[in-house]
């Protein structure tokens, strides 16, 4: 672990309910995770990679560790200061997309955009920009509802790219897809890591998928099980 | 940043049109009953006072009893004599006319048709207005001997004679012939809604006589000189009626001497506490339609949990989406207001003109329930809210 890391989880644990109830779903990560890396986080369902994606993307507070982002302590932030990293240095895509319904694919792109304050006309544009990278120029008024669950997910994916992100987190970006999108898309994800400089941390269960990171971490029972580096990556 | 959550909210708006027409449907009902009610019932109170000041203000009414309107039975009535009395000890006074009113039915052939009959003097035409269409009114003689003539009005005319001539013709009122010897002009309706030309007007001789049976007379009207003080007279009429009908000196008046003002209040005062009345009433509606704001506004807050989630997920600060909440809500809200606004003008006037009162902007009421309605919805579009932008986003996320 170098001391210029990006991300530097130290220690930190979760803990899902309480009592009897209590269910501990990170049992003490460390991770160092250093600019313009591309990370692929595998391991068994349960074995708790959404848990800490969550805490990464500043969704979830941890029960106890230390997050630090650009070395500052991100636990020690106020809600609206991670409501203002999130806005301004990541891009998250969720599991389950998280679109807005009735809400046109143009205009669910745009909104993190809104959000920074942008011109209608640059938000207009960089929203196309990012649904033709994703390959669904022609379906930019189509809603959710309209749309394929691969299509969605494309959306969910140019929405957290269309701000340019220090880094991408994904949660299975290419979970509902077939092969040869899935294909695409991780071409795009490793285009945006090589050109773009975005870090990258996704979580994946197809090892096809983590053959495009240049790390791979695996997770069982809440805790790193091996962390490899991927020399033939890209 | 206000300007981007303006557009958000509106596009919130949109995405739900029906969640926002039902929204609104409520404001609207709830301010447009209000407006619409005290609008009516000002303009009722301004119609009441406008046709009581145009019965002219040298114009005095006596009655009986304490106060105005029921209750007052039990004081002792005014007789013949009354009428007389102040025609020769008040110098300043023009015309007094006496009257007894009785319902009666009146027949004319096959026709008949239930009116009031009203018993008075020549003077009765003069102090209320009254011009005739055709004929003339009562002589001295036919005063004096209480013959079985009378004058009718439009009204009347119309049930009996129809489009005939009345002048001349022979009605019969319980069981006698009585001869129509005038017809009055038309006038419309009185100040409390009833009919001012359903009358039939004999000389009081022959109502007391023929119909009332007693020598009583129910009610002074009384004419006062121009260019003499109206308050003189009344004080003189007072003591002349407290010593007739022998009051003593720490007695109170078992009569009450009236002038036009005085009765312009009487009378709207009782349509001010209808008006009142039926503002509290829409004002109950509108509250409802808050409720429902409230409900609805609670309903989708739920319903939108996930979609704050989202937000929040995606870089926007609490205080971003409570604005946008906020902003929808007023939106929404004052939109209702303004909707019931209008559509109450348009009904108030509409409802004016159909019941003949006068149609009275309120700038009050108005303002009143659109910034009611405002609060509605920065109460009830706020508060829900609050919990759910308060979340993590996570859990926000993950709201079922
Ligand atoms: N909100 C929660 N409340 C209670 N337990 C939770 C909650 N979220 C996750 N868990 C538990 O924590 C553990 C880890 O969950 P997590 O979602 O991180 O798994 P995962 O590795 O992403 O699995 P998958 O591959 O199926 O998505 C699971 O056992 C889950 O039951
Ligand atoms: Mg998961």
């Amino acid at each position: 672990m170098s001391d210029t890391a990006l991300i530097r989880l130290s220690g930190i644990t979760k803990i899902y309910g309480r009592g009897q109830a209590a269910f501990q779903a990170l049992k003490g990560i460390d991770l160092a995770i250093d600019a313009g890396d591309f990370v692929a986080i595998m391991g068994p369902s349960g074995s708790g990679k959404s848990t800490v994606m969550n805490i990464l993307g500043c969704l979830d507070t941890p029960t106890s560790g230390a997050y630090e982002f650009e070395g500052v302590h991100v636990e020690q932030l106020t809600r609206n200061q991670r409501a203002l990293l999130r806005r301004n240095y990541l891009g998250f895509v969720f599991q389950g997309f998280n679109l807005l319904s009735r809400t046109t694919a143009l205009e669910n792109v745009e909104l993190p955009l809104i959000y920074r304050g942008a011109a209608a006309a640059a938000r207009h544009a960089a929203a196309r920009a990012a649904l033709a990278q994703v390959g669904l120029e022609g379906w930019e008024h189509h809603t959710p509802a309209e749309l394929s669950g691969g299509q969605q997910q494309r959306v969910a994916i140019a929405r957290a790219i269309v701000t340019q992100p220090t880094v991408l987190l994904a949660d299975e970006p290419t979970g509902n897809l077939d092969t040869h999108t899935s294909q695409e898309i991780m071409s795009l994800i490793g285009s945006l890591n090589r050109d773009h400089g975005i870090t990258v941390l996704m979580v994946t269960h197809e090892p096809d998928m983590a053959e495009y990171a240049k790390r791979i971490i695996h997770f069982i029972d809440g805790s790193v099980d091996s962390d490899r580096r991927h020399e033939d990556a890209a | 940043m206000l300007w981007n959550t303006l557009l958000l909210a509106l596009r919130a708006i949109r995405r739900n049109l029906m969640r926002s027409f039902l929204t609104i449907l409520g404001i609207v009902i709830g301010v447009a009953a209000v407006i619409t009610m005290v609008t009516l019932g000002n303009g009722a109170t301004r119609s009441v006072s406008d046709q009581i000041s145009s019965m002219g203000s040298n114009l005095l009414i006596v009655i009986p009893g304490q106060r105005f309107g029921p209750g007052s039975e039990g004081a002792p009535k005014f007789k013949n004599a009354d009428v007389e009395a102040i025609r020769n000890q008040i110098s300043a006074i023009e015309r007094v006319a006496p009257v007894v009113s009785k319902t009666a039915t009146a027949v004319y052939q096959a026709n008949n048709w239930s009116t009031v009959v009203t018993g008075s003097n020549d003077d009765y035409f003069q102090a209320g207005n009254w011009e005739l269409a055709d004929g003339r009114t009562f002589s001295e003689s036919e005063e004096r001997a209480g013959k079985a003539v009378c004058v009718i009005g439009e009204t009347v005319r119309d049930k009996l004679f129809g489009r005939q001539n009345p002048v001349g013709g022979e009605i019969r009122i319980k069981q006698f012939a009585c001869e129509v010897i005038g017809l009055l002009k038309p006038k419309g309706q009185s100040a409390m809604g009833s009919d001012q030309d359903d009358t039939v007007v004999m000389p009081l001789r022959t109502v007391q006589r023929r119909l009332s049976g007693s020598q009583d007379v129910n009610r002074l009207t009384v004419s006062v000189k121009a260019q003499t003080s109206i308050d003189a007279v009344k004080k003189q009429l007072t003591l002349l009626m407290r010593e007739r009908r022998k009051i003593g000196e720490n007695e109170d008046n078992d009569f009450q001497v009236m002038d036009t003002r005085q009765i312009a209040e009487t009378l709207t005062s009782t349509t001010r506490i209808l008006t009142m009345l039926l503002g509290a009433v829409a004002a109950v509606s509108l509250l409802v339609g808050g409720i429902g704001i409230m409900n609805i506004m609670l309903v989708s807050v739920t319903e939108r949990t996930r979609e704050i989630g989202i937000r929040l997920a995606i870089g926007a600060l609490e205080r971003e989406v409570l604005l946008q909440f906020l902003i929808e809500a007023v939106v929404l809200s004052s939109l209702g207001g303004l909707i019931g606004i209008a559509l109450a003008t348009g009904a108030s006037i509409g409802l004016a003109g159909m019941m003949g009162v006068t149609y009275l902007f309120d700038p009050t009421i108005n303002l009143l329930s659109f910034l009611f309605s405002a609060a509605i919805g920065v109460v009830f579009g706020y508060f829900p809210a609050r919990r759910a932008a308060g979340l993590n986003p996570i859990d926000a996320l993950r709201h079922e």
